[in-house]
Parts: C-alpha cells; structure tokens; sequence
C-alpha cells in the first residue's frame, strides 16, 4: 500500500478509537457545547460596542467553533501523541514498516474530520438557536477552518515533542492553552487595540478566531472572495509551519527513562 | 546464510558504556538466546539490531542490512515483540492485527496468527480489557503477523504463569521449525535450555561465554558430582578412590564425590558398596545445570 492509501487506512482504525474513547469525546465535544450554551444563552441580547453594534453571539459562535476546533487539533494530539509515546505504543509502531507520515496522516485526518463535525455542530447551533447569521462565505469558512486546524495540530505535535511524560501532559497543554484563550477574545470580545488584544495578537489563536469570525462578519460585502481575513490567516499557517519545523525536529518515538 | 552478524559492538550512553565490545554471529533458522541479569546490555543490544538505536562504534548487519542506514527496508523483514506491551486500547484484538498486517507486503492471515497465539475466544475484545498475559499473547502476534524471517523477541516470557510460558515455548519452537530465526533475551536458564540452538551470557556488556546449552561455560566438560548420604561407620578417606582421578569431600552427612571420570568411579563405588553390603543411601549423579554455570559466570554482577 502507498504511504497516502495508509495514512486513509490508519484514519479509519483512528476513528474507531476516537469514538470509543469517551474521555477525548468530551474534551472535545462536550466543552464547547457548553461554552456556547452558557455564554450564548446568557449574552442573547448584549451587543459588542468596538464592533459597532454586532450581536455578540455573531462573534461568540465562531469563537466558540475556533475553541472547538483547537481542542479537537491542539489539545487532542498533544496529550493522544504523548501519551501514546509514553506508552510504548508509538516505539511499538516504529518497528514496523509503516511510514512515520502515514502513522501521523492518519492522526491528523483524523483530528481534521473532528474539526469539521464540532465546527458544523456550532455553527449550525448557532444559526438554529441564537440568532446567528451566516453571510455564505462557504471558502473564507472551509479556507480559515482548514489553515487554522492544520495549524493546531502541528501546534499539538511540536508541544508534546517537548513534554516530559504523560502525567505532565494535561497541565502543559492546558496550561499553555487557557491563558492564551483568556488574551484572545475566545470567551469575550477583546478591542484589539487594548492591552489585552496587542498581547494576544502575540500568539496564534487570536488570528485563528477573527479568519473563522470574518467569515460570519456580517458588516463585510457579501459574495464570493470575501470573508476573508488574509492577513490573520498568514500569521496563523506562519505559526503553524514554525510548529511542524519544531515537530519534525524534536518528535520522540521511544518514551524518555 | 547468516541472519545477523555483530562484530565489535559498542553503545555508550553519556559515561555509561552499555555494551562493550560484542561479537557474535546468528545463522538463518536458528534460535539464539542472550542470557544475562537486568542491566547487563541485553536490550540495548536488541535496539540497536531493531534499528531503535544508533550504535556507538562497531559493525552490524542484520539480514545482510545496516539496521542503522536501512531501517525502513529491515523492518519489512523482522518481527518486534518489545519487553512492554503496548498496543492501542480501545481497539479489539482482530482490529489491531488486521490493521498491523498491511503494513506488511505478505503478511499472515489475522485468524491464524490468532489461532497461534491463542486468542480465539479473545478475539472481538476490546485491548484494555485484556489481561497482561493476553496482552503479551497479542503483542508476540502483532511480531509474527508480518511473517518476518527474523523474530525479536525481548523477555517473551515474563510475568506468564507456568501454562501460558509452555504454549510460548510451544510458539517459538513452532515458528523456528518453519525456518523463522529468533534472537531473543530471557534471564530464565530453563528458557534459554528449552528454546535457543545457541546462547550467550551477558554480564556489564560483555559476553562472559557462548555455546549451546549443553556446552556453555564449559559445562560438558565440568566435573561431575556424585553424591550420597554417608554409611554409618565409613568416612571419607575409607572410599576405594584414592588411586582415581576424584575428590571426595563430606558435609552434613553427605559425601560428595567430584570427578572427570564418572564411569570408572562410579563402578568402583558400587561394586566397592555392593562387595562390604554398604547402602548408598540417596544416589544422585549431577552435573552443574546451566543456572550454576550461569551464576558462576555472572555471580559477582547479581551478587547483593
């Protein structure tokens, strides 16, 4: 088999362990859902004044389905590659003839196919049940989606490349990733020209929020080629080509002793 | 044809000189055993054959390969069975060899290999509700299901119970018949008795001896003992040996007789016993086993 036709192959058996483990299904599912029930219930009526007025659930539905998304990349491969490093099951793998791309394809497609159900689950609860608006830009959403979750999961591979062990795995990576949600406007809407926006423009997240967020900005023309946030979405795959820099450097098979 | 070829192996890790120096040859079809305490380089050694680690200085070929610049192309043609098993838990026993086996370009068929490793009734379980045993038996499957010409296997045995050990022997035994060789690490001496053609002992990284499990550490060519509880009213210096080539010590009531030439003193023994109607009480004629040879030859290494 070529390396693509078994990267597809281990996608599939990767499926079957994703669904049946529920600990990554609610990491994954179930905290943005109530994020977004809680925030989305609770704002219904407010309005964002630096945004000239939006509703703030045109803003918070895609912010919501950016945190889905990076769980689903991010958090996800992080702590499945560590833990599976720490487990011998990666060590197990490299002593086979399976090329290291396919084993990770069939992670990555895996995180991608997840990505796209919980930004469809958010979004369309969105639209269903607050008032959401989506102006169709169908491309500036599929290309701000596929870029940013690409991103998070060379993201997710370059930092569990420099966690120590699987114990110290829940706390790196979320310790890395709340505050930097916090900085970038994910739960609440931050001015960019405030403290708070210049320092999460530091980082990638901020930029993954306001490319998917463009993409429902109602206040842009409608049509196609519009939507887009370009420049975001260049910081992002920066972000996320130094990352499989990283990971491609620094990935471990062997658990450390 | 040989399988594996080593030549002046050395590994060091920072300060720490893992292997020092090993030599050895294993020839296709056979089954070669590392013998050694924990520490002593077995694995280390394994790894680097695995192509899991970069050797220091030396030469290896692993089926006429470098396992060190060719790893892709050797791994086609080897079976790994790690000393930890480790395989994905929420897959079944079936899902995880039939995904294994087309990594391989003829590899077994998934009932078979489940058949040989007897986990027929286990098959459709999930890998976490496996026991550790199980386990194991499904790890040695996911090394076979490639059908490798080359068989690693790293402390196959621990931790099963008496049976499950018996039917792995069983494994091996089969598996080598059909022209698989095995290279493989155990710090069990009935295991290296039962399974390897060939051994080596291992101890701090060097080999302390090879040979077969007959011949190793000159254990064919050891003294025999004979030994037996003392008659009533006969010492040590009343036996008819003193013109043969033993000697005969006691201790708590038991003479023990050591000798090269076991033939000719036992016969004098008996017919000397049977001649005075002295009983030779408790008659046992040994050789060192090869865990006495083995703690000889590693004993300051285990020692406390």
């Amino acid at each position: 088999m070529s390396a693509s036709g078994l990267a597809v192959h281990q996608f599939r058996y990767e499926q079957k362990s994703y669904w049946r483990n529920p600990t990554s299904a609610v990491f994954t599912f179930v905290f943005p859902l109530l994020f977004l029930v809680i925030f989305a219930s609770l704002n219904s009526s407010s309005t964002i004044g630096s945004m000239g007025g939006l509703a703030y659930n045109q803003y918070y539905v895609p912010a919501i389905i950016s945190f889905g998304v990076i769980s689903a990349t991010y958090t996800s491969l992080a702590m499945t590659l560590t833990i599976r490093r720490d487990s011998g099951i990666l060590k197990r793998l490299r002593g086979t003839p399976l090329p290291a791309s396919a084993l990770l394809g069939g992670v990555v497609l895996n995180a991608l196919v997840v990505s796209g159900l919980i930004a469809a689950l958010v979004g369309g609860t969105g639209v269903l049940f607050y008032d959401v608006t989506f102006p169709g830009h169908w491309a500036a959403l599929i290309v701000a989606l596929a870029v940013g979750a690409a991103s998070f999961c060379a993201l997710g591979m370059a930092v569990s490349s420099l966690i120590p062990n699987a114990d110290a795995a829940p706390a790196i990576v979320n310790g890395i990733l709340f505050p930097v949600l916090f900085v970038s406007g994910v739960f609440y809407p931050v001015n960019g020209d405030s403290f708070l926006g210049r320092l999460g423009a530091l980082f990638p997240v901020r930029h993954f929020v306001m490319s998917v967020f463009a993409a429902f900005d109602t206040r842009l023309p409608s049509g196609v080629g519009h939507g887009f946030a370009w420049r975001d979405l260049a910081i992002v795959a920066l972000w996320g080509l130094a990352a499989a820099l990283v990971a491609v450097r620094r990935f471990r098979w062997s658990p450390s002793r | 044809m040989v399988a594996i070829a080593v030549d002046g192996l050395r590994k060091s890790f920072g300060e720490l000189e893992a292997v020092r120096g090993v030599s050895f040859e294993v020839q296709e079809g056979e089954v070669f055993a590392l013998l050694g305490p924990n520490g002593a380089g077995k694995t280390t050694i394994l790894e680097i054959l695995e192509g899991y680690q970069v050797r220091t200085t030396g030469s290896v070929s692993v089926l006429g390969l470098d396992p060190g610049a060719a790893a892709d192309a050797v791994r086609h043609r080897i079976g790994i069975v790690l000393q930890e098993a480790s395989v994905e838990p929420y897959l079944t026993v079936r899902e995880v060899l039939t995904r294994n086996a087309a990594y391989y370009r003829q590899p077994r068929g998934v009932d078979e290999v489940i058949v040989l490793v007897g986990l027929e009734e286990k098959a459709a379980a999930r890998v976490k509700t496996l026991s550790g045993g199980q386990q194991r038996r499904l790890d040695v499957g996911l090394g076979i299901i490639g059908r490798p010409e080359l068989l690693f296997l790293d402390e196959p045995t621990t931790g099963f119970d008496p049976s499950a050990r018996r039917s792995a022997w069983e494994l091996v035994r089969s598996l080598a018949q059909d022209g698989t060789t095995v290279l493989l690490t155990t710090h069990y001496m009935d295991e290296a008795q039962a399974l390897a053609d060939r051994l080596a002992v291992i101890a701090k990284g060097q080999f302390v001896a090879t040979g077969t499990p007959d011949t190793v550490g000159g254990r064919a060519e050891a003294a025999v003992r004979i030994a037996f509880l003392a008659p009533p009213g006969v010492a040590v210096a009343d036996l008819p040996i003193a013109d043969l080539p033993a000697a005969a010590t006691e201790a708590g009531g038991v003479i023990e007789v050591r000798t090269l030439d076991e033939v000719r003193v036992l016969h004098t023994l008996t017919g000397w016993a049977l001649e005075r109607g002295v009983a030779l009480d408790g008659l046992v004629v040994d050789r060192p086993s090869l865990e006495d040879v083995y703690l000889e030859l590693v004993g300051e290494e285990i020692a406390p």
